[in-house]
C-alpha cells in the first residue's frame, strides 16, 4: 500500500514537472503551423535536440535564451516546409552532432551504437560457460557422493 | 582464462571513467573549425552608418571575441583582450551578444576597449549562426576566412599562451 502511494506521488510529480515545462515556453506566442503534421514534427524535434547551455536538458525543456532561439529557428524552418534532415544539418554544422540525442550512425558513433551489443554478447558467452561448468561439477561431485553414499551402505 | 574477463571489463570501465573526469563536458568540439566561417554583415557601435561585413577580413588574421556587458566571465577575461589589443599584431573584433548599446558602451568605458570594432548582435543570430551557446567564446580566423580555433568559456593565461599565441604566430607567418 505504502509503496502504492508513493508510486502514485511519484507520477503526480512527473506530471506536475512536466506540465511546469511546457508551460514555461507556452510564454512565447502561440506557435502557428500550416497542419497537424508541422506541429507534430516540431514537438518531436524539440524533444531530440540538445540545449547547449544545459546540457542535460532537451530544446523543449530548457528555459535557456538559446533554447528559445533554436525553438525560434526551427518553427521557421519547419514552416518553412524544411524537412528534418535539413533542420538536422543545420543544427550539426553549429554545434556538431552533440546536439543530437539521436546520434548518426556513422564511422565515430559506431562504438556508441554497437558497443552495448557487443557487451551484451560477450556477457552472455560468460554466462553461458559459466552455467556449463556449474552443472559438469554438480554432476561429478554428484556421482562422486553417489559413490561414497554405496560405499556407506556396504553395497 | 574466462574467469578474467569481468576483471578486464571491470577494468576498462575504470579507464574510460578515469579519461571522462579529465574531459570538460561544457567543451563541445566546434564544427566550425578548419571550415570556412560564417558570413555576416553587421552594424557597428557606435553606429557609424557603415555595416562591418566579415568578407571585408579576407587576407587577415583576425580574432572574433563574442561578449556582452551582462556576462560575468567576461570580465575575467577582458585584461587579456586588452592586454593583446596592445601589442596590435592582428585585429581583434568584439561580437556584442544579445546586449544593448548602452549598457556595451558603458562595460566597454568602464574596462577599456580591446576591439577594433564592436559588431552590434543584439538579436544574437550571428551568434546563432557561428554556434555560439556560452559567453565569452573567442575564434581565431586565418587568411584565407577559415575558423582555426575556438575558445569555449573566458580565455585564460594557459590557453593563451599554449594555443592562442602559438597559432597566431603560425597563421602571421603564412603568405596570404
Amino acid at each position: 500500500m505504502n509503496t502504492l502511494l508513493r508510486l502514485c506521488s511519484i507520477v503526480v510529480a512527473t506530471a506536475l514537472l512536466t506540465g511546469g515545462s511546457s508551460r514555461l515556453h507556452s510564454a512565447e506566442s502561440v506557435l502557428s503551423f500550416q497542419n497537424p503534421k508541422q506541429e507534430a514534427l516540431y514537438n518531436q524535434l524539440i524533444q531530440e535536440y540538445r540545449c547547449l547551455k544545459c546540457q542535460n536538458q532537451n530544446l523543449a525543456d530548457s528555459a535557456a535564451d538559446l533554447a528559445g532561439d533554436l525553438r525560434r529557428e526551427i518553427h521557421m524552418r519547419i514552416v518553412e516546409g524544411k524537412s528534418r534532415d535539413e533542420i538536422d544539418s543545420y543544427l550539426v554544422a553549429r554545434y556538431g552532432d552533440f546536439v543530437l540525442y539521436r546520434p548518426p550512425f556513422k564511422a565515430t558513433t559506431y562504438l556508441l551504437w554497437i558497443g552495448p551489443f557487443v557487451l551484451l554478447a560477450v556477457a552472455l558467452v560468460y554466462a553461458v560457460r559459466l552455467g556449463r561448468r556449474g552443472k559438469h561439477a554438480v554432476a561429478e561431485a554428484g556421482a562422486g557422493q553417489l559413490d561414497e553414499a554405496r560405499r556407506l551402505l556396504g553395497k | 582464462m574466462v574467469k578474467l574477463i569481468p576483471l578486464v571489463l571491470f577494468l576498462a570501465l575504470v579507464g574510460f571513467l578515469a579519461k571522462g573526469l579529465t574531459l570538460d563536458p561544457r567543451e563541445v568540439p566546434s564544427p566550425l573549425i578548419d571550415k570556412p566561417a560564417p558570413e555576416f554583415r553587421l552594424p557597428t557601435l557606435p553606429a557609424t552608418g557603415t555595416d562591418f561585413k566579415s568578407a571585408d577580413m579576407q587576407g587577415q588574421v583576425w580574432i572574433l571575441n563574442v561578449w556582452a556587458s551582462w556576462c560575468r566571465a567576461c570580465v575575467t577575461e577582458h585584461p587579456l583582450l586588452v592586454d593583446m589589443a596592445a601589442e596590435q599584431r592582428l585585429p581583434i573584433m568584439g561580437l556584442n551578444y544579445k546586449d544593448t548599446p548602452e549598457a556595451a558602451m558603458a562595460w566597454l568605458g568602464q574596462l577599456g576597449n580591446p576591439y577594433n570594432r564592436i559588431l552590434d548582435d543584439r538579436e544574437g543570430r550571428v551568434g546563432l549562426d557561428w554556434g555560439v551557446y556560452g559567453v565569452p567564446e573567442t575564434f581565431v580566423i586565418d587568411r584565407s576566412g577559415q575558423v582555426r580555433y575556438k575558445h569555449i568559456g573566458p580565455l585564460n593565461e594557459t590557453a593563451i599562451e599554449n594555443i592562442v599565441e602559438p597559432l597566431i604566430e603560425e597563421l602571421l607567418a603564412a603568405p596570404s
